[in-house]
């Protein structure tokens, strides 16, 4: 049997296929915190706290309304992406021309208060949800038992995370928002409406957020912390992609995502850590990021 | 008129005096505990209730007493917590502290409890350490302990042909007891342990640690862990196919949030050991509905019975001592009185601060046999309070040599 640095190579090709699932969770909301902050400026702080929202939402729909997971897949980003549009018009409009901390306070705040109302609803132990029906077992792929959920999660994710770079970087709709990005007067100019573009991207980061919290449900704890948990390692993702490149955010999280899975097999208590060394060595090297464009 | 409106005043006055030359003694009780984080539903704000619980049944006012219960959010941080009983020690004249789940916060509180010579009421916490080379003159240990959970499980498994063992376990003080103390039962009882990965605590994805855990080919895989790493890791256990393959979970620590938390679905046939359920007899269902009208939909935890009984025992040692002040005094007081309570029923505090009571091996049962909620556990087997705890002798803690 072949080994690599004493691991025989079956083991290591599992835990990299493992890494890559978890890095399209990272993905897919490091992807909604870059289109957030690329086109308004805002460090979404409750992205956590909407990826809670979309799993409880997932829950609560099966528990009380019979909705089984593959409606709530499309069901939930859009009612959470609603909740964001509210946020949106009700307060990141007012601070839209702040300095960035305003918002990164107000969004933290934002986020305390949900998931203090979640706790305080459904306790913090979590909720069971079931993977649904066509989803469940699995296939040996002769090195690892590859489950069919993890198979979709990763599919699906990638599918999401394309689709999102083309309609940002390759389409006229793109073209118009990161227009507006860089000088909205000039763009209002042209007859288009740029405060209710802006609100909609906002509400397409949630869905973003929901959608990944839809897709954690049936593998992660349901419970109102769970954002909380994954947020910091997130940002991090971004700060390491580059803040507001969406290329970068997609990349990194994938690319993080197998880091961590090879920590967790080679040294897995700094599971937990690694994560931050690489941001702080690449902050040290490239302040800007990976992929993201100096000032 | 006038003299009858004096006359009234002299006697207030003199009422006054009376009621205060026999002032009454007071006492204050902290519930340190997680509220908000992944132990909260364990104990938490249920510990408040059940810990106001206790004061209402003790009835204060009959032994001339008065007694107040804080609170406070430890976060799980042993700074945080340490400095928290610093301060309700040393300025907000607290006596006691009870409950204080995550061993090692609970390690650095019994720390500030010895220097300042208070009581420590612990029963969130489970290191056996506690009672054992960090054994205390200030502490009593009431619910549970690293080595009684993993003599009802381990030793149950291997006796059932559970003979290799892979551990996951949780990368703190607490994780690190229970692994020990499981291993060296399965050991002793003619097991072997195969392997283990130590995890960071609040860890959401578990399929690496799955993955190794498969790859070693043990029968039983133990989680040496607790409240939400418990249930991801059951939770992508069943996804991986692990049960499916031949091999079954050990879940050391399991509670009745836990469960519910899973489903019985996924849950079901998992072997547990507990102290205390709240259907295990009329009593506890009596106590339940009362905690319920504070906790409504929500289940107690041992955790929660233990900082009950805790509480009541510990204000008896007071009124008989006469005061709460010398921390030692109170505590060699409830070793003093054998322990008899409505949910523990009776028992001992021991030397070493251990609290000896049944501990009973339970199993999950299965969505079809549950009848209404929280109907979650079936009662396997019983194992007498003399078997359940660690024997003094094993202890290594310096209060039982020094009782020679």
């Amino acid at each position: 049997m072949v080994e690599i640095f004493g691991i025989p190579s079956y083991a290591l090709f599992g835990q990299l296929l493992i890494g890559l699932i978890n890095g399209s969770f990272y993905a897919l909301l490091s992807l909604g915190l870059a289109v957030i902050f690329g086109m308004l400026n805002i460090i979404n702080f409750t992205h956590g706290a909407q990826y809670m929202m979309g799993a409880f939402a997932a829950y609560l729909m099966l528990q009380y309304l019979g909705v089984d997971y593959w409606i709530a897949l499309v069901v939930v980003p859009i009612l959470i992406g609603a909740t964001g549009i509210l946020i949106e018009r009700l307060f990141l409009q007012h601070i839209r021309k702040l300095d960035h901390l305003y918002g990164l306070i107000l969004t933290f705040g934002l986020a305390l208060i949900i998931e203090g109302l979640f706790r305080n609803q459904f306790g913090s132990s979590g909720k069971p949800y079931q993977i649904p029906a066509l989803l469940q077992g699995g296939r040996n792929l002769g090195f690892m038992f590859l489950p069919n959920y993890r198979a979709w999660v990763i599919a699906f994710s990638l599918v999401v995370c394309f689709a999102t770079w083309f309609a940002i970087e390759r389409t006229r709709l793109g073209s118009y928002l990161r227009a507006a990005t860089e000088n909205p007067a000039l763009v209002r100019a042209f007859g288009i409406n740029v405060p209710r573009m802006v609100t909609l991207t906002y509400g397409f980061g949630v869905g973003l957020a929901a959608l990944a919290g839809v897709m954690a449900a049936p593998i992660y704890n349901v419970s109102p912390q769970m954002g909380s948990d994954l947020i910091i390692v997130v940002f991090a993702v971004v700060v390491i992609g580059g803040m507001g490149s969406i290329l970068g955010a997609i990349v990194t999280g994938f690319a993080l995502g197998v880091i961590e899975g090879l920590t967790k097999v080679f040294f897995p208590e700094a599971s937990s850590t690694v994560i931050f060394v690489i941001m702080a060595i690449v902050l040290l090297i490239r302040p800007a990021g990976l992929f993201g464009r100096t000032v | 008129m006038r003299l009858a409106g004096s006359l009234a005043f002299a006697l207030t006055v003199l009422l006054g005096t009376a009621a205060q030359a026999q002032s009454p003694i007071n006492v204050k009780i902290g519930v340190l505990s997680d509220m908000s984080s992944l132990y909260a539903d364990i104990s938490g704000p249920g510990s408040i209730t059940a810990a106001k619980m206790a004061v209402q049944d003790f009835n204060p006012a009959a032994h001339n007493m008065k007694v107040d219960i804080v609170s406070a959010d430890h976060q799980n941080k042993p700074d945080v917590g340490s400095s928290i009983a610093r301060q309700w020690f040393d300025v907000d004249h607290v006596d006691a502290i009870v409950d204080v789940p995550t061993s090692s916060v609970a390690l650095a509180v019994s720390d500030v409890t010895r220097e300042k010579n208070k009581v420590f009421l612990i029963s969130g916490a489970a290191s056996s350490d506690l009672t054992g080379p960090k054994c205390s003159p200030n502490s009593v240990h009431w619910t549970y302990d690293t080595w009684m959970l993993a003599n009802g499980t381990g030793k149950a498994l291997v006796k059932t042909g559970g003979d290799t063992w892979f551990f996951v376990t949780a990368d703190y003080a607490f994780g690190h007891a229970l692994e020990r103390d499981t291993a060296a039962v399965v050991t002793a009882n003619g097991g072997k342990v195969l392997g283990h990965v130590l995890v960071p605590l609040n860890n959401a994805d578990f399929s690496s640690f799955l993955l190794q855990a498969q790859q070693s080919h043990a029968k039983i895989i133990g989680l040496a862990n607790a409240g939400g790493d418990t249930d991801n890791a059951i939770k992508q256990g069943a996804e991986f196919g692990i049960t499916a393959g031949g091999q079954h979970f050990a879940g050391l620590l399991v509670f009745i949030s836990d469960v519910e938390a899973l489903g019985l679905k996924t849950a079901q046939g998992l072997v547990l050991t507990s102290t205390w359920y709240w259907d295990m007899n009329d009593t506890n269902r009596a106590w339940t509905k009362r905690w319920q009208a504070e906790r409504p939909g929500k289940f107690p935890s041992m955790v929660v019975a233990g900082v009950y009984s805790s509480i009541l025992h510990y204000l008896k040692a007071v009124a008989a001592v006469g005061s709460a002040a010398d921390g030692k005094a109170v505590v060699d007081k409830m070793k003093q009185m054998p322990t008899d309570d409505p949910l523990f029923g009776k028992g001992q505090v021991r030397v070493d601060g251990t609290v000896t009571h049944p501990a009973y091996l339970f199993e999950v049962k299965s969505p079809a046999e549950s009848k209404y909620p929280g109907d979650d556990f079936k009662l396997r087997s019983t194992i007498p309070a003399d078997e359940a705890f660690r024997p003094l002798k094993d202890d290594n803690c310096p209060l039982v040599s020094a009782a020679k």
